[in-house]
């Protein structure tokens, strides 16, 4: 059977833009037709932006790679009109089990909060992941939305300039130059864009290695995520057991640092390895082996004039805690409406800047539980080791260890705390909706919140006036008026009200909060307007 | 009289845990292990409350494998 990732899908074709004698400039151009370009040119799209994603090559990524996605980005997902997809096909999971030595030390759940539409993880291959986002990307072309994918166009200089960027770019057939307003770069963690732009990427390299192997086998492992410390059949290591669909198993296990990748790539040594942790009669089939290093670094900023950089190419996380991809969605989230404010002229240039500000805020937090899991899992010193141990020994028994057990802190969304989009908080509400937050879903009878929101500024009211609409220097807002009267489950009370008997929302396009208070007050929620979109 | 507390009890284990490796980053082995010996007599100060001390390093030794 042909794998998905060996099917070109967005083979090369001759673009008019080509053929012509001064070059073409285009809105948006994205570069890397990863889970992050492709999620950066369907938000532009969906807003009518004109945009063009060029990827080096013609098909979705090899492998499973990036395979757990969280909430939230699911959440964005269901905005950019393709999170359903991913849910039926993903796994879900809520149970994870920690072995220590030759014992299991004890199980989890993760008793996921009720009251949200999308689960607290799917499961899902990276090549899937891609193959929907395509999806998405061909059905809006043939709703006649101004994006394209241009595969085996591969950018090979990048010129900034004041009001335009200039590309060169190699093709099978030659090369041509295009312009473009703004550029995307996604390219990922080795990004060539950032390289030819010649900017920093500074941060720490942990120096391990991990052996990737996805395995299909018909098993009788239960859906759950299991993790071992120095297990018998990698001593001194750790190991990882996860199911993805189509009954793929992902399994990671950590070789230390002096090992000949090569070597340890062979099936003949890798078959091994894999029936002395699985069991020598299980039956399975290798999909996919990879070695992969990594390391925790970030871009100082991820603004460079006309060129914004998003995802693995802007910031890098070790693979603990899936906040690689995770975070790389919440990038273009954010990105998204403010480059469409300031295409349309609706807000000035400096509302880029807050990009950056945000998202380098949620990089930082991610490189810090990314990096925390790592020294967990790979001490760096006999103290570290001999206190790691003390932890695993300890949580068997004693259930005050277990929140110290670090294998990998799962994704959540950062909470922008100090962002200059923010108002102050004027609400004696829940902490989790402060100005900055992500909005947390809620039920609303037979549906959900957070797809009323959509992707527009919003005046959430909780039983409070205020005009159905208000347009402040081109930004308009919608309210959305609720009660906690038609509030069965509690959640919206409990979520959006705390101890309040009212409140206003303003809430962002990418469904964080900017601003809440008790009440309306115009002239408060005008300055909030425009501070939410960097003109105060 | 209350008992020793072997349910989570730290709020922001992973700074607390982060904390810690950080107070024993550069040292060597000997004096981490003379940081360790330090750390618990003051924790053990400030308990004070000498059947919970008891109790703690009867936990302590369970988890001894």
């Amino acid at each position: 059977m042909t794998k998905i990732f060996e099917v070109p899908l967005y083979a090369y074709k001759r673009s008019p833009d080509q053929d012509t004698d001064i070059s073409v400039r285009r809105k948006v151009v994205v570069i890397g037709a990863g889970p992050i370009g492709l999620a950066m040119g369907i938000e532009m799209a969906q807003e009518g932006i004109e945009v063009v994603i060029l990827d080096d090559n013609d098909k979705v990524s090899f492998g499973s790679r990036a395979i757990c996605f969280a909430k939230r980005p699911l959440e964005i997902l269901d905005r950019l009109g393709c999170g359903q997809p991913m849910v039926d096909k993903g796994v879900e999971w809520d149970v994870g089990k920690v072995f220590f030595d030759d014992r299991e030390v004890y199980q989890f759940n993760l008793l996921p909060e009720v009251g949200h539409e999308r689960p607290a993880f799917i499961n899902l291959q990276q090549y899937y992941f891609e193959e929907y986002l395509v999806n998405r990307v061909r059905e809006l072309e043939a709703a006649g939305a101004p994006i394209e994918i241009r595969g085996n166009n591969k950018v090979t200089a990048i010129g900034v300039h004041d009001d335009h960027v200039t590309l060169e770019i190699d093709t099978p057939e030659g090369p041509y130059n295009l312009e473009a307003e703004w550029v995307v770069p996604c390219d990922g963690a080795g990004s060539p864009a950032r390289k030819m732009l010649g900017l920093d990427f500074a941060g720490r390299v942990f120096e391990d290695n991990f052996l990737i192997a996805d395995v299909i086998m018909e098993a009788d492992f239960p859906t759950e995520r299991w993790f071992w410390f120095d297990p018998p059949f990698n001593r001194g290591q750790s190991a990882l057991l996860h199911k993805q669909p189509d009954n793929v198993w992902r399994i990671d296990l950590q070789l230390g640092w002096d090992i000949d990748t090569e070597v340890e790539k062979k099936p003949e040594n890798v078959i091994p390895r894999l029936k002395a942790m699985l069991g020598e009669d299980v039956k399975f089939e290798l999909e996919w082996v990879s070695i992969y290093t990594f390391q925790c670094r970030r871009m100082e900023q991820f603004r460079y004039g006309r060129v914004l950089f998003a995802g693995d190419a802007a910031h890098q996380v070790s693979p603990f805690g899936a906040r690689g991809a995770n975070s790389g969605l919440q990038d273009t989230d954010n990105l998204g409406w403010k480059l469409k404010l300031v295409m349309e002229g609706k807000a000035p240039e400096s509302l880029l800047d807050s990009y950056s500000i945000e998202r380098i805020h949620g990089a930082d937090e991610n490189i810090m539980n990314s990096t925390r899991s790592t020294d967990f899992i790979t001490p760096k010193s006999e103290t570290s080791r001999i206190l790691r141990d003390a932890v695993l020994d300890l949580s068997e028994q004693f259930e005050f260890a277990r929140p110290l057990v670090n294998s990998g802190r799962l994704s959540v969304p950062c909470t922008y705390d100090g962002s200059p989009l923010n108002s102050s908080d004027a609400l004696i509400g829940p902490a989790r909706t402060r100005p900055g937050s992500a909005c947390p879903d809620a039920p609303l009878g037979d549906e959900f919140l957070l797809p009323k929101l959509g992707g527009k500024f919003t005046l959430l009211t909780i039983d409070a006036d205020a005009p159905e609409s208000l347009e402040e220097d081109g930004i308009e807002v919608t309210r959305l008026a609720l009660s906690v009267k038609d509030d069965k489950t509690g959640a919206l009370k409990e979520r959006y009200l705390g101890e309040a008997d009212s409140a206003v929302y303003l809430i962002r396009p990418d469904q964080h909060v900017a601003a809440r208070r008790p009440n309306y007050d115009e002239n408060l929620m005008r300055a909030a307007i425009r501070r939410a979109t960097g003109k105060e | 009289m209350s008992d020793l507390i072997l349910t989570p009890n730290i709020d922001g284990a992973d700074d607390f845990y982060a904390e810690l490796l950080a107070a024993h980053e550069d040292l060597t082995k000997e004096k981490s292990d003379a940081l360790n010996a330090r750390l618990l007599l003051v924790l053990a100060n400030h308990v004070g409350d000498r059947s919970i001390l008891t109790a703690a390093l009867k936990a302590a030794k369970a988890a001894l494998k």
